[in-house]
């Protein structure tokens, strides 16, 4: 740590390739039970994000975050948009106007984000969401930095338990969502929401252990 | 009158629902449609629909109506959107879409206030069309 307000948008930016280069993947995974439109929908998403970046240049972490999940809110237009768009929003308000942002800014704005997820989608773990990658990968995040662990380090963590819980939604019914409608046919299908979480802090993890 | 919203994935679905609604009730009824993205998707925006739930806010308030999932999570996001005193007087109805609009919009054309109209919307859920 610590992260800069440019290294934040460069995060940011990093998450949008990786979306992009995972388009096809993920609209994949949603053709199989959903509308086949995650992939596409994040991607667009995050087009939309990386043109408003440069005029975020000088801003606080907050304003950058909060005008991220208002781009996404206004382009993504699947659920993911409503449900990203929260996470980012609720990160920016939980770090407020600071230009760095330290390990524990880091924890916070992903406490509120996965908050602001779960409040928004009403789902609980097991339902087959994006919250059966995020909330494992919180829990390790936060143990890791109560241990005292680098903000990369929990995060690798975080990441591992977010991957298991991509696993875990193999095997589950959906219960929201469109996938939700084909009950137990969701079974033997990984959630494109939980997969898109998981790759969005695998890149976080990246960035943050990969710079200088 | 209660202005009335219609959220739907698909422009077409909440441009035409409107047209149906409109076909039962007078011209000035306050009634937007909010279907699909900006750019032309299926999808929802929360910002179009929170501009269509401004465009129909009047002071006996707004019913809105939404097709399936991510509709209501837009539309929830919109109504965090809106200012406070807007806000306070929208309602989302837990309604079939086409059905509860029609109901909604006849409703409201004789003017009941915004708990009648969206439990009318909510009614025509119960309404059998196969007997």
């Amino acid at each position: 740590m610590p992260l800069t307000a440019q290294e934040l948008m460069d995060m940011i930016r990093a998450i949008g390739q990786t979306l992009e280069e995972n388009k096809a993947f993920l609209t994949e995974l949603d053709s199989a039970i959903g509308d086949a439109d995650h992939g596409i929908n994040m991607a667009k998403g995050f087009h939309a994000v990386e043109e408003k970046l440069p005029d975020l240049t000088g801003k606080d972490a907050g304003t950058i975050l909060k005008t991220v999940g208002m781009t996404l809110v206004s382009t993504v237009g699947g659920a993911a948009g409503p449900l990203y768009g929260t996470a980012f929003m609720r990160a920016g308000m939980a770090v407020g106007s600071k230009e760095v942002l330290d390990t524990r800014d880091l924890v916070r704005a992903l406490e509120a984000a996965i908050q602001g997820i779960k409040q928004r989608g009403k789902a609980e773990r097991g339902d087959k969401t994006m919250i059966d990658a995020l909330e494992p990968a919180y829990e390790a995040i936060e143990k890791e930095i109560a241990a005292g662990k680098e903000a990369g380090a929990a995060l690798a963590a975080g990441v591992a338990a977010a991957e298991a819980g991509v696993e875990y939604t193999k095997g589950i019914i959906a219960r929201k969502g469109r996938a939700s409608y084909l009950g137990e046919r969701s079974i033997g299908h990984q959630d494109p929401g939980a997969t898109s979480s998981y790759l969005i802090l695998k890149t976080m993890a990246e960035f943050l252990s990969g710079r200088k | 009158m209660v202005g009335i919203v219609i959220v739907s994935h698909s422009a077409e679905v909440a441009e035409g629902t409107k047209k149906l609604a409109q076909q039962m009730t007078p011209p000035e009824l306050p009634l937007a449609a909010a279907g699909g993205t900006r750019d032309g998707r299926l999808g929802t925006d929360a910002t179009l629909i929170q501009e269509a739930i401004q465009s129909v806010a009047g002071p006996d308030g707004v019913v809105v109506l939404a097709d399936l999932g991510s509709a209501v999570l837009s539309t929830e996001m919109a109504l965090e959107l809106l200012p406070a005193e807007v806000r306070e007087r929208v309602v989302l109805a837990d309604a079939p879409l086409v059905e509860g609009a029609v109901a909604a919009a006849v409703e409201s054309s004789l003017g009941k206030s915004l708990v009648e109209v969206k439990a009318a919307a909510e009614a025509a859920r119960n309404l059998s069309k196969v007997s």
